[in-house]
Parts: structure tokens; C-alpha cells; sequence
């Protein structure tokens, strides 16, 4: 197949959409190392930036990696449970419990906050607390926690699984944990690194349900953009992309990885 | 019969956050925007101009960014799978980074390319002589969208294309096509559910999107702004709860489609 004109077309194209969207990564990360990013990376590289905004935001790095770890623990309390019941059952009950929890990724995060803020703002000690916030996550990541355990549990045949541990005498409670908990395995574990990674990532609810003690890191990281000069914006910005970008490596590999054994 | 029961004690724990977290909300915005002066609101929003212009802004802007996504992500998704390279994998696993960047440190980046030290005013300043700063205009918000759409699609037209059967072209090419019709007659028609479903999750998402909006500048008038503002500074909590149910109504329509067309709801940036 020879190579011609349209080729080298679409590959400029495609190279200069990826550059649009991996560029600016790599400028925020260099311009939170560099000493003056006006001059340039020749100013000289240092580390000045990225220990001011942890002296000035450590507090809501604390914060973020709290409530992202304990909407998971939430979520694999209360999502690995719902998704067996929805691939195990279809009635109306199941099929109204699926419409509620998808909901949530349809609606605007803005809007599950001015109603969160309509029905508890009143209860002054929940709305000043982080678990407000945490509310917040936990409706709008359980749906994607329910989903990806569901997606497994769909693929494979484990009412047979169940059915084998039944009959071999072996109660529910053993059949959940021992049967379908390890074989959705995979589904739980995309389904927590996809929690922590949007629980970390959180902003327009979270803007809205914040308080002044109560910052997480993107809500740290607009107050930065708007009043901090343009290092320090980047150093914090570096600070999160540090926190996330593994957790997305691991989901990545963790993808491919089924398709490989399959 | 007991058996029936544990079943139920599944679903209690998500039954109960379900209702009290998210239907309550919901249901006591509806309550507020409907009984605050019998609903004055959403007769505000159908008749004064600035709720009329922001609806319309945002619509347009989402529909512009929704089409020129597509159109990009189609051509870069279909030369993506078409041709394997060294790094190709790496590639695509940094394209699908952005979809969970969120909406504030998108508008970052946007200010990191078009900003006033951004690139593109270098790239100005060495072309023209003068800084070229789109970033805290409608262009910005226009690249910051495009952003977080980008890679929504291409992965889409990805998971698409390899399905895409190859004995179609072949026969098409055996029949005479050229490239043009064989794009036009056998590779979009076989795309076309993938870029609906992907295409109304973008609109959906630019309709919702908030931080980038809010980055970049606060006097956009884009609807997840307007319903800031109308909460905080006007304290008008009818009218934020009648705008953030009209946008609820729009987003959820719009992934009503995706879902009937068989995509899965990628997660929500912006």
C-alpha cells in the first residue's frame, strides 16, 4: 500500500490534535518547576513552587484523598451489593433502582447541589462538615462503581457459579462473598480506581457544597487560579496530575489486560 | 420466601442514599422552582432576554462544539486504527486522559495555550508582533469545550471503526468506489450510531459544563454561570433551581439518545 499525500494529511492532523491535548499538560508541569516561567525554563528549575502550595494547600490535599478513600469505601458498601441485585433480578423495583442511579450522570453537578443545599443547608453541623461533600460524591460516583461491577456480573454465567455453592450447601451471605465478590474482581477494582479518580477530580458539585474549612484539592486549585501567580497555579496543578495520572495508568492497564487473556 | 428478603437487603443501603441524597434534592428543587410565585421563574426564563440569551448561547456553543469534535475525532479515531505505529498505544492512552481532567484545570490549560504568556501569544508575538489571547473570550471557552470532547469521540469512533467490517470495503472497492464514496457509502454509515451517542454526550456535557466556564472567566454568560450567579449574588434560589432543572432536563435528554444508541455514559468532565 503506497503512502500518499492524504496520508501524511491525516497523520499531521492527528498529531496536531494530540499535541492540542498532551501540550498543555506538559506546559503546567514545566511551568510549576521553573524559577520565573516568564524568562523560561533558562531561569532555572526548582522544587520553590511546589513547596509553597504544599505550605499553603496541604490541607485540602488531605482533605481530597479523605473523602475520595472514604467514597469509595461508601460506594463498595453500597454498589458492589446493588449491582448483584440488578443482575440478578428484573422487576420493577430493580428497574426504577437503575433509572435513580444512573440519573445522577445525567444531571448537572450544579443542580444535585443547590438540591442537596435546599433540603440539609438548614442542618448547619452537616453542612459545614466534609461529609457534605462526601454526599455529594457518593451520588455522583456510585453510578459508575454500579455499572462497572454490573458490566462483569453481565458477562459472566454466575448463577451457575452460585447455583454449584448452593447445592453444595453453602448459605448466601458465603455465596456473596465467596462466589461473587471474587469474580467481579475486576469490575470493583476499575469501579474504585474510577471513584477515586472522579472523587479527586470533583468540582462542580463540590464547589457549591464547599466552606471556607472545608477546601478540597480542585477547589484549592480555582482559588489558585485566581489569585496566584502563574507558578504556583502550575506547581498545584503538578501536585494533582501527580495524584491522578497513576490511578488512570492503573485503569488503563487494568482494560487491557482482560483483552489480552479473551 | 427469606430468600426474596436478603435480595432486598441488598439494595436497602443504595435504596436509601438514593432517595434521600438525590430524589429529595431533587424533588424539593422542583417544589421550590414551581411554588415560588406560582413558577414565575420559568415565565422569567421564557420571556426576559438574559435568561433567553444564555440558553441560546450555551446551546449554540455546545451544538459548534459538538459538530467541529466530530468532525476531528472521526478523522483522528479512523486514522488511529486504520495504521499501527511505534508508540500507538502510548498515544491513545494519553488521549483518553482528559476525560476525567476536571473543568477548572482544563480552563488552566486553556489559559496555559491562549492566555496572555500562552502560546499562542508567543506563537503571535513571533508571527504577527502582537499576543494573540483568546483564552478569556468565547474562543477560550470554545477550545477548553473542545478539550474534553475530543477524546469522548475518538475513542468512540475507535471502538467503532475495529468493529467495522473489513470484507464491506473490500467489496466496495471491488465495485469501483473510491475512497470518498467508500467513506460516505460503507465507513460513516457503520460509525454513525457511535458519533450519535458520543456526539450527544458531548452536547450534554458542554451544556453542564461549569469549571471551565468558571476559570476562565465569570462574565460568560454560559447557563452553569448564570444559575451561579442567580444563586450566589442575586440570591434568587427559584430561579437557580428552575434554570439547573431546565439544564437537568437537556443533559438527561441528550444521554437518553446516547443510551438508545447503545453507548456507555464515559465519564463527565467539564
Amino acid at each position: 500500500m503506497k503512502k500518499g499525500m492524504s496520508f501524511y494529511f491525516q497523520l499531521a492532523f492527528t498529531l496536531l490534535v494530540c499535541a492540542f491535548l498532551i501540550v498543555p499538560i506538559f506546559m503546567s508541569i514545566t511551568a510549576g518547576l521553573t524559577n520565573n516561567y516568564f524568562v523560561g525554563v533558562k531561569s532555572g528549575l526548582t522544587l520553590r513552587w511546589v513547596y509553597q502550595v504544599w505550605g499553603l494547600y496541604s490541607d485540602t490535599i488531605w482533605l481530597t484523598i479523605n473523602i475520595a478513600l472514604v467514597t469509595t469505601l461508601v460506594n463498595l458498601c453500597v454498589g458492589v451489593p446493588c449491582a448483584y441485585y440488578l443482575a440478578r433480578t428484573r422487576s420493577k423495583l430493580s428497574a426504577f433502582l437503575d433509572e435513580c442511579l444512573t440519573l445522577p450522570i445525567a444531571i448537572p453537578g450544579m443542580a444535585i447541589a443547590l438540591g442537596l443545599i435546599s433540603v440539609y443547608g438548614g442542618i448547619s453541623e452537616f453542612r459545614m462538615s466534609w461529609l457534605f461533600i462526601l454526599v455529594g460524591h457518593v451520588i455522583f460516583t456510585l453510578p459508575f462503581m454500579v455499572k462497572s461491577v454490573l458490566a462483569v456480573l453481565q458477562s459472566i454465567n454466575f448463577r451457575v457459579l452460585e447455583e454449584g455453592a448452593a447445592s453444595l450447601g453453602a448459605s448466601f451471605w458465603q455465596r456473596f462473598f465467596h462466589i461473587i465478590v471474587p469474580n467481579c474482581k475486576t469490575g470493583i477494582v476499575s469501579g474504585v480506581l474510577m471513584t477515586l479518580t472522579l472523587s479527586a477530580g470533583e468540582f462542580n458539585l463540590t464547589w457549591m457544597l464547599h466552606t471556607p474549612l472545608t477546601k478540597t484539592l480542585p477547589v484549592g486549585l480555582a482559588d489558585s487560579y485566581a489569585s496566584m501567580r502563574l507558578e504556583v497555579s502550575s506547581a498545584y496543578t503538578l501536585i494533582f496530575l501527580g495524584m491522578i495520572l497513576p490511578l488512570l495508568m492503573a485503569a488503563q492497564w487494568l482494560n487491557r489486560k482482560p483483552k489480552r487473556t479473551a | 420466601m427469606k430468600q426474596n428478603k436478603q435480595y432486598l437487603l441488598l439494595i436497602i443501603p443504595a435504596l436509601i442514599v438514593s432517595l434521600a441524597f438525590f430524589l429529595l434534592p431533587m424533588a424539593k428543587l422542583l417544589w421550590l422552582s414551581l411554588t415560588e410565585q406560582h413558577g414565575i421563574s420559568y415565565w422569567y426564563i421564557l420571556t426576559k432576554p438574559v435568561y433567553l440569551k444564555s440558553l441560546g448561547s450555551t446551546f449554540l456553543l455546545s451544538a459548534v462544539v459538538t459538530i467541529t469534535s466530530l468532525v476531528i475525532a472521526t478523522i483522528v479515531g479512523l486514522f488511529l486504527t486504520r495504521h499501527a505505529f511505534r508508540g500507538k498505544s502510548i498515544l491513545v492512552a494519553m488521549l483518553s486522559f482528559p476525560l476525567v481532567f476536571p473543568g477548572v484545570v482544563i480552563g488552566f490549560f486553556v489559559i496555559m495555550l491562549a492566555g496572555r504568556q500562552g502560546l499562542f501569544a508567543e506563537l503571535g508575538l513571533a508571527l504577527t508582533g502582537e499576543r494573540w489571547t483568546l483564552a478569556y473570550s468565547i474562543a477560550g471557552l470554545f477550545i477548553g469545550y473542545l478539550y474534553f470532547s475530543i477524546p469522548r469521540v475518538v475513542l468512540t469512533v475507535m471502538g467503532a471503526a475495529e468493529k467495522l467490517d473489513h470484507n464491506l470495503i473490500e467489496a466496495g472497492r471491488s465495485l469501483g468506489a473510491n475512497r470518498w464514496q467508500l467513506l460516505r457509502d460503507v465507513t460513516l454509515p457503520a460509525l454513525t450510531p457511535g458519533l450519535i451517542s458520543s456526539g450527544s454526550i458531548c452536547f450534554a456535557t458542554s451544556m453542564g459544563a461549569f469549571g471551565t466556564a468558571f476559570t476562565l472567566a465569570t462574565n460568560l454568560n454560559v447557563l452553569p454561570m448564570t444559575i451561579y450567579t442567580e444563586f450566589t449574588l442575586n440570591a434568587n434560589f427559584a430561579m437557580a433551581a428552575a434554570l439547573s432543572l431546565i439544564l437537568g432536563f437537556i443533559t438527561w435528554l441528550c444521554l437518553t439518545i446516547a443510551r438508545r444508541q447503545g453507548g456507555s455514559s464515559l465519564g463527565m468532565g467539564g
